[in-house]
């Protein structure tokens, strides 16, 4: 509490204004509190979000950012507390509420129908018709304009199946603001970006900010918060820590308020420096349509990062690798040649891969923690013909006390973890088929600082125990703080690596952008290769 | 949401947490037998409830067999022309043997029926998974199929089983054994086995998981391929059971055998509260979805409120209070 009272000595108190001047604020919020039963999820949140105000909400997961976000929305009603709008008392009972009040919300996760066009997504339940029939051709119109403010450079025929990730995030956020808003939350919406995308996003938040507009602004990613809000509110554990001007704090600041505790650095201290014993060597891999002609040696001891932008080919190399997908590639693990057909014969030779889409791919989110954690190693866990419930029991306690996911029952089920412990568990799935290499796409994508932190601990001791680990991530200062050497992919291919003092962000984005696009033959082939 | 709380090792409280998906279709088995009671005494006689229970068998042993398929989240539409053609080729081969072999022939018989049975269902099942067809239309195109070779092969008649076979096959339908009568045995032995499969086996683990979440099984090294054409496999080897049992019943095989049992099946399953969108299966439920269904047809026969002819109208009813229910447990 300490840290919050001295950072709010230096300016908490001096926020009744603002370089608009106008005092009366878009939405208020007052003593705004959520229980379910005799659990108090939020208790007491008070806030003003001013017009042409970016007000970012940050928190560990578990804070209450996500109740808060859906009491502000109409997805939920608060149990007390009161909202207002301009001065006018307002009540949601349902999201449709909020909208016609000129509250829209920018989903974190992407929810448009892909099967249909960009234009029917942008008008979806509110078309535009002249007499029976929809008028296609006012909406084009309409969606050119909308995605050419935002300067998002899709066609409005195009199959939201057939743009990339990032369009749809644009899309997604051009339907929000087809309306005339008062206040546009957004819930994490970086956390799918990457790079140059997050820039176009932000600029996005700032035209608003310019237009008058008020944005709420949600988000794990600190340096944003701290590059765009004018003030943030910090939540911890359902409670309201403050809200401080944005230029006062810097990103520590910011974690500390949310921890509520110093934090030991996020990086862990290197302990050990990699082997020069080759662990797992690709060569000339290709997976058909995403990455082409890709080599690489990992060591044994050694993280190796891999960059690159959304859609450069990354995670499918990698699936292609361990046999989830069509490719093809020369394989050598510990000096032996070998191919994998099957995601179990990867599994089985000590090749773990955890996937970036943990809620999708990585965790049946309706079942218990149990067989999820040991659905991957069925084999080793239940050797006869009826499986060890005992034995899956006391890997699941050891799990939960070796990887510290926090958990109301072992009898939980998966979908009731935070993101957090969600990534912890999925953790705990993979290494309990003891591989040698260890891929690991996207480690903390969406997940809070202090989860964050023990992940990267957990990778350090994973190489610290001589084993082997892949990193593929779109958080550059991630791969730079964890990383012995990074290679960076751009449009399927390898475009450098980076090791040591080069590892800035700056090469990387250099790289991962508009390095020199390879020839058909690679030029960079293998030379800066071990 | 999973605020900072306390682990705590060694508890295992919510395994007693029973939800209604688990424990519905019995509590349904029995409001049924309670108001059947009220409406005709008769009802609850234990030679009635016998009959009623031996004529729910063969639905059972199909819908326990339907529900490795469902819970992997398949579908087989052409179990019941899959068992007239089963009941068809069995009674064809063991006419055919009888007179070398003579009783010897039944037990051979049954040995073609699990064989035809098992390869019907892998059929169907690499239909499905390797050549990548909608579970609905590949198993839609197999059920005429089926239909249709039995129907050919009685030349559109019926095709009876050779005399002097059938007073030695007549027990595996009519028999009893301690009182109970033996299609009833073997369908709780069909659903044990079932159910040690579905919840003791690595098999169960990886059904469930396919089910659930292909991508999830996928990335976990489990092949969706094999799991999901077992599971037809198995469902085969239910139908043969069924269609042994029911050889001595009506002692011919003819084209209208098993008409619309898909339908019973997959209700019976959905009653049974496993979700047709996959997921974990519940065996025993599915054993009591059958026997509610053959109930709910019994009771109409033994009262006068509705007519008889009304019976797949009510069982059309209770499929969609069965949906409703999964759906409202579903969303707390």
């Amino acid at each position: 509490m300490s840290i919050a009272a001295n950072i709010a000595g230096e300016g908490g108190s001096t926020l009744s204004s603002n370089a608009h001047g106008s005092l009366e604020p878009v939405l208020r919020a007052q003593q705004l509190s959520k229980q379910y039963g005799p659990v108090t999820v939020l208790s007491d949140v008070t806030l003003d979000v001013l017009p042409g105000e970016i007000h970012a909400i940050i928190g560990e997961n578990g804070a209450g950012k996500s109740t808060l976000m859906r009491l502000l929305s109409g997805y939920v009603e608060p149990s007390r507390g009161t909202l207002s709008m301009s001065g006018h008392a307002v009540k949601f009972a349902k999201p449709s509420q909020a909208q016609d009040a000129g509250i829209a919300l920018v989903h974190q996760e992407i929810l448009l129908a892909e099967g249909l066009t960009v234009t029917d997504n942008l008008f979806l339940g509110r078309e535009l018709s002249r007499g029976l029939v929809v008028d296609d051709r006012t909406m084009r119109r309409l969606a050119a304009e909308k995605l050419a403010q935002i300067g998002c450079v899709v066609s409005p025929r195009a199959l939201v199946r057939d743009v990339s990730l990032a369009d749809r995030q644009m899309v997604q956020i051009a339907r929000a603001l087809l309306d005339d808003y008062k206040l546009v939350i957004f819930d994490e919406p970086t956390a799918v970006l990457t790079g140059g995308e997050v820039e176009r996003l932000l600029e996005i938040v700032l035209r608003l900010k310019a237009h008058g507009i008020a944005v709420l602004y949600i988000s794990h990613r600190l340096d944003e918060v701290q590059r765009v809000a004018d003030k943030v509110t910090v939540l911890r554990d359902g409670k309201m820590v403050g809200t401080y001007p944005g230029k006062t704090l810097s990103q520590m600041d910011m974690a500390r308020l949310m921890v509520g505790r110093e934090l030991a650095a996020l990086y862990p201290e290197r302990t050990a420096a990699p082997s020069d014993v080759p662990m797992l060597s690709v060569r000339n891999a290709s997976v058909p349509g995403y990455a082409e002609d890709v080599s690489f040696t990992v060591h044994k001891g050694e993280i190796l990062g891999f960059a690159g932008m959304v859609g450069a080919g990354r995670t499918e190399l990698f699936e292609g690798i361990i046999g989830l997908r069509p490719a093809a590639a020369k394989v050598e693990l510990e000096g032996k040649s070998i191919h994998f057909q099957s995601p179990r014969a990867a599994i089985d030779a000590g090749v773990g891969y955890l996937t970036e889409d943990r809620k999708g791919k990585g965790l049946l989110l309706q079942e218990r923690l149990a067989p999820n954690l040991t659905l991957s190693a069925l084999g080793v866990f239940h050797p006869g013909l009826s499986m060890g419930r005992r034995r899956e029991a006391e890997a699941l306690e050891q799990a939960v006390e070796a990887y510290d996911i926090r958990l109301k029952s072992l009898g939980a089920k998966a979908g009731q973890l935070s993101g957090g412990n969600q990534q912890k568990l999925l953790l705990a799935k993979v290494l309990l088929t003891d591989p040698s290499v260890v891929i690991i796409d996207e480690p903390t994508r969406g997940i809070d600082i202090a989860n964050k932190a023990q992940i990267y601990a957990f990778i350090q001791e994973l190489v610290a125990k001589g084993k082997a680990c892949i990193v593929i991530s779109s958080e550059m200062q991630e791969l730079i703080g964890i990383c012995d050497r990074i290679l960076v992919m751009r449009e399927g291919r390898i475009t450098g690596e980076v090791s040591g003092a080069e590892m800035t962000e700056s090469n990387v984005a250099v790289l991962a952008t508009s390095g020199p696009k390879p020839g058909p033959k690679a030029k960079g082939g293998t030379e800066w290769l071990s | 949401m999973a605020v900072m709380t306390e682990s705590a090792p060694g508890r295992r409280a919510l395994d007693l947490n029973v939800s209604w998906t688990d424990i519905g279709p019995f509590l349904a088995l029995a409001a049924l037998l309670v108001v059947g009671y009220l409406i005709n005494p008769d009802f609850l006689s234990a030679t009635n409830l016998a009959n009623v229970i031996t004529r729910s068998a063969f639905i059972a042993i199909i819908a326990v067999g339907a529900t490795f398929v469902i819970s992997s989240g398949g579908l087989d539409l052409s179990v019941g022309s899959m068992a007239a053609f089963i009941t068809g080729i069995t009674i064809m081969f063991m006419n055919t043997v009888a007179p070398h072999a003579g009783s010897w022939a039944i037990p051979a018989g049954m040995a073609v029926a699990i064989l035809v049975g098992l390869l019907c269902g892998l059929a169907n099942g690499l239909i499905v998974t390797v050549g990548r067809i909608e579970p609905f239309i590949a198993t839609l195109g197999t059920m005429g199929i089926f239909r249709a070779l039995i129907t050919y092969l009685t030349d559109g008649g019926t095709i009876p089983i050779d005399r002097s076979l059938r007073e030695a096959y007549r027990p595996v339908y009519f028999g009893t054994v301690a009182g109970i009568p033996v299609p009833i045995l073997i369908s709780i032995a069909v659903a044990a086995v079932a159910s040690f499969i579905l919840y003791k086996m690595k098999y169960g683990r990886k059904c469930a998981a396919v089910g659930a979440n292909e991508d999830v099984a996928r990335y976990s090294g489990i092949s969706v391929i094999r799991t999901r054409t077992v599971a037809y496999i198995v469902q085969g080897v239910c139908v043969a059971i069924a269609a042994i049992c029911y050889v001595p019943r009506l002692g011919a095989a003819t084209p209208t055998t098993g008409q619309l049992w898909e339908l019973q099946v997959i209700t019976a399953v959905v009653i049974g509260g496993t979700a047709l969108r996959g997921g974990k299966g519940h065996v025993w439920g599915t054993v009591a979805g059958a026997v509610i269904l053959e109930l709910i047809a019994n009771l109409m026969v033994l009262s006068d409120f509705v007519s008889e002819y009304l019976v797949a109208a009510v069982q059309g009813v209770i499929i969609i209070i069965a949906m409703l229910i999964q759906r409202f447990s579903n969303s707390k």
